[in-house]
């Protein structure tokens, strides 16, 4: 289970107030007007703002004083998930070990990562030389290496097609379904949380409110979700 | 350093005090480095505007040019320019056929003249780097806006500009504030006298620590508020990042921008080939009619300067990487501010200040000339350092923005961070600055001058010695060897960090 115990976030001059619980294992979408600070919550999970007050709990473990690359989480950004110098291997080894130094295990198992996200042949190739779907699985495929109990997304495919970024939802859907990974992402369209999040955290106000179930929120929102959806 | 810099204020005497003498000297010092500066940059816009967008026959050997007289050992160089602009050089000889005066070349508008030709190069350089760091994003995004012209300029230009030029000019100001080479063979005298040349008077004309001493302490105050300056002015918050898409460029197609561009390149190239061409015309006749033992003292002179040109630049890059990391890193880590202090100082003081207090440190326990060698690749690493630092400093700061917090989610760090991704997208600027270093270091007739017996020679000395006692086609052979080993340094180890990456 992954709690936010009392929390207070601050970014600038804006700050967020978050006390809630996620199961483990599910997948749960953050919406919100935009500014409301959606991107300040899955940003203090991950570990790149601090928490000013408040704990953040991982199955038992307080991590909210523990470095980003120490969590049990692995994020996707909205850019720059790549490093372009990089090829596709190197960019998902980096998943295992930041170091590079793979052996042959360790590179059977990007090899198969990279098979499992459809990469298959285009393991040589720099990013600039894929297109932009192409390059999500190659993020992606580096998230399946990492084999990290939460899976953080920062709307890393809104830059994408509506059928493409659906296509790459659902893989998240069944890659995370496979780990038995815990899935929170941040999204502006209630469409993505209808098609892959079994529960939605409403962020408003100053306020991320407890998950509740995402079928019957959307379907009867509340005044603020009400004012964002239109 | 610091150590060296105390040692020439304890040993300062000021009660001799400044004489009328010695404030011209600050007077013409100042004056040339504005005037040095200005010309340089304004001269270096157009050129480096063409350059960036235009891919033509030569492109690539001219930038690797625009490398040369900068990396050009100066006594080289003044050679070159001698012949072309001196007062029976080719220029002059034109003139006096069509019945006019020859070029008066000696004088302040002969160091400004030099000082132009040494730092064109480097001004179109700096600001050609900022063009190129403009995203080839960018550009595509104004192609596809129609941007052209005067929009373009306002758009991406005058931005980029107003970053990259205020640093270009600073530096060169400073680097024009220690002019020692130039002043000693194209200046001097009551009216041309800079600070520098008026330290090597006292120290090896009078012998005169003391008064040394007090002009370098002038000298470092002089410099270190133009350096404090630059440094202030390296600002801005870059252009975004791009994904490496080759660079196209889709403006500037009109007749007229094109002709424009063709005639302000054109131009620049005459500049720096001309003085370059001279050298090699001369400098092979010269090699030919060789003495033997004139021949074994330049390799001798040769392989001395390669070694400390070596050694001076593997110091460099041992000192400035970890430098770099510090200052780029600064706003989260307070000791970055003594770094970049270091690289201050590295700016503000030049080889004579340096060879100075050395000279008064080493002085009491050994006999300094016996160390002239060890000493000068030292000198030349700190030399190179605030160069260094200006070229990587802010492609570093790109860098950590860019990709610091994906590599802190990956948990890259420390040496891992440095050999994954820093030193890789570092390429391009690390090679650019062992470049710089190792060609400095080649022609570098600063420290050498002070501290050489009539044993010891680098190549430059051994060019300056034999210039000296009018062995023109020697001292010319020697110029063409020098020549040849300067670029040849810089080409490889600049071309060595741009390989596949889009000059």
């Amino acid at each position: 289970m992954l709690k936010l115990e009392g929390c207070e976030l601050q970014n600038g001059g804006f700050s967020l107030a978050a006390d809630l619980q996620i199961e483990a294992g599910q997948r749960v979408a953050v919406i919100g007007p935009s500014g409301a600070g959606k991107t300040t919550l899955i940003e203090a999970i991950a570990g790149f703002l601090p928490i000013s007050r408040g704990r953040l709990i991982w199955r038992d473990q307080d991590l909210t004083a523990m470095a980003p690359g120490r969590r049990p989480m692995a994020m996707l950004f909205q850019d720059s998930n790549l490093f372009p110098h990089l090829s596709v291997a190197q960019n998902v080894g980096l998943g295992i070990r930041p170091n590079l130094r793979l052996n042959a295990t360790e590179q059977a198992k990007v090899q198969a990562a990279i098979d499992r996200v459809g990469l298959k042949g285009l393991e040589d190739r720099k990013p600039a030389a894929l297109s932009g779907g192409q390059q999500s699985r190659v993020a992606l495929g580096r998230v399946l290496v990492q084999g990290r109990d939460v899976l953080l997304l920062d709307e890393p495919f809104a830059a994408l097609g509506p059928a493409l970024k659906a296509e790459m939802l659902d893989l998240v859907a069944a890659l995370a379904a496979e780990s038995g990974a815990t899935v929170l992402m941040v999204s502006h369209d209630p469409a993505d949380a209808r098609r892959i999040a079994d529960q939605v955290v409403l962020v408003a106000e100053g306020l991320a409110h407890p998950p509740v179930a995402t079928g019957p929120l959307l379907d009867n929102p509340p005044p603020a979700l009400k004012a964002y959806l239109g | 350093m610091i150590g060296v810099l105390f040692a020439v204020a304890l040993r300062a005497d000021p009660g001799a005090g400044l004489g009328p003498a010695d404030w011209s000297a600050i007077r013409f010092t100042v004056w040339q480095a504005i005037l040095s500066a200005s010309c340089s940059v304004l001269l270096a816009i157009p050129v480096a505007r063409g350059i960036a967008r235009r891919r033509f026959w030569g492109r690539r050997v001219l930038i690797a040019l625009m490398g040369a007289p900068f990396i050009l050992p100066v006594i080289v160089a003044i050679l070159g320019i001698l012949v072309v602009f001196g007062r029976s050089g080719w220029i002059s000889d034109l003139l006096v056929l069509m019945g006019q005066e020859p070029l008066r070349i000696y004088g302040l508008q002969g160091v400004v003249l030099a000082h132009v030709f040494f730092n064109l190069p480097l001004a179109t350089r700096l600001i050609l780097q900022g063009w190129q760091e403009i995203p080839a994003e960018r550009f595509r995004l104004a192609a596809q806006l129609n941007v052209d012209g005067p929009s373009m300029w306002r758009l991406l230009e005058w931005p980029m500009l107003r970053q990259v030029v205020p640093g270009a000019f600073a530096v060169i100001f400073a680097i024009c504030l220690s002019s020692f080479a130039v002043a000693l063979t194209l200046g001097g005298g009551p009216r041309a006298t800079t600070i520098e040349l008026a330290i090597y008077e006292a120290f090896r004309l009078e012998f005169d620590l003391g008064r040394a001493a007090l002009l370098s302490g002038l000298q470092l105050v002089l410099t270190g508020l133009a350096a404090f300056v630059a440094l202030r002015m390296a600002i801005g918050e870059g252009f975004g990042s791009g994904l490496d898409r080759p660079l196209r460029r889709w403006d500037g197609q009109a007749a007229v921008a094109r002709g424009l561009d063709v005639v302000w390149i054109t131009a620049a190239g005459l500049f720096l080939v001309l003085p370059l061409a001279a050298i090699v015309l001369s400098g092979i006749p010269g090699l030919l009619s060789l003495s033997a033992r004139s021949a074994d003292l330049l390799v001798r002179a040769a392989g001395n300067s390669l070694v400390i040109s070596a050694t001076s630049t593997l110091l460099m890059l041992v000192l400035v990487v970890p430098m770099t990391v510090a200052i780029a890193l600064r706003p989260l880590n307070g000791g970055g501010v003594l770094a970049e202090l270091a690289g201050l100082l590295g700016l503000a003081v030049s080889p004579l200040v340096i060879g100075t207090g050395l000279f008064i440190v080493l002085f009491p326990f050994v006999d300094p000339f016996a160390l002239a060698l060890p000493v000068t690749a030292l000198v030349n690493a700190l030399m190179a350092l605030p160069f260094a630092l200006r070229i990587l400093v802010p492609r570093v700061r790109d860098i950590l923005a860019r990709y610091g917090r994906l590599a802190l989610s990956l948990d890259l760090q420390g040496w891992t961070f440095m050999r994954v991704v820093l030193l890789p997208r570092l390429r391009p600027q690390l090679g650019f600055a062992a470049g710089l270093a190792a060609a400095l270091s080649m022609g570098d007739l600063g420290v050498i001058a002070l501290f050489s017996d009539s044993e010891t020679a680098t190549l430059p000395l051994q060019v300056y010695r034999l210039m000296g006692a009018y062995r023109t086609d020697a001292a010319a052979a020697g110029a063409l060897l020098l020549l040849c080993l300067s670029v040849g340094m810089f080409y490889v180890l600049d071309r060595g960090g741009r390989r596949h990456a889009e000059t």
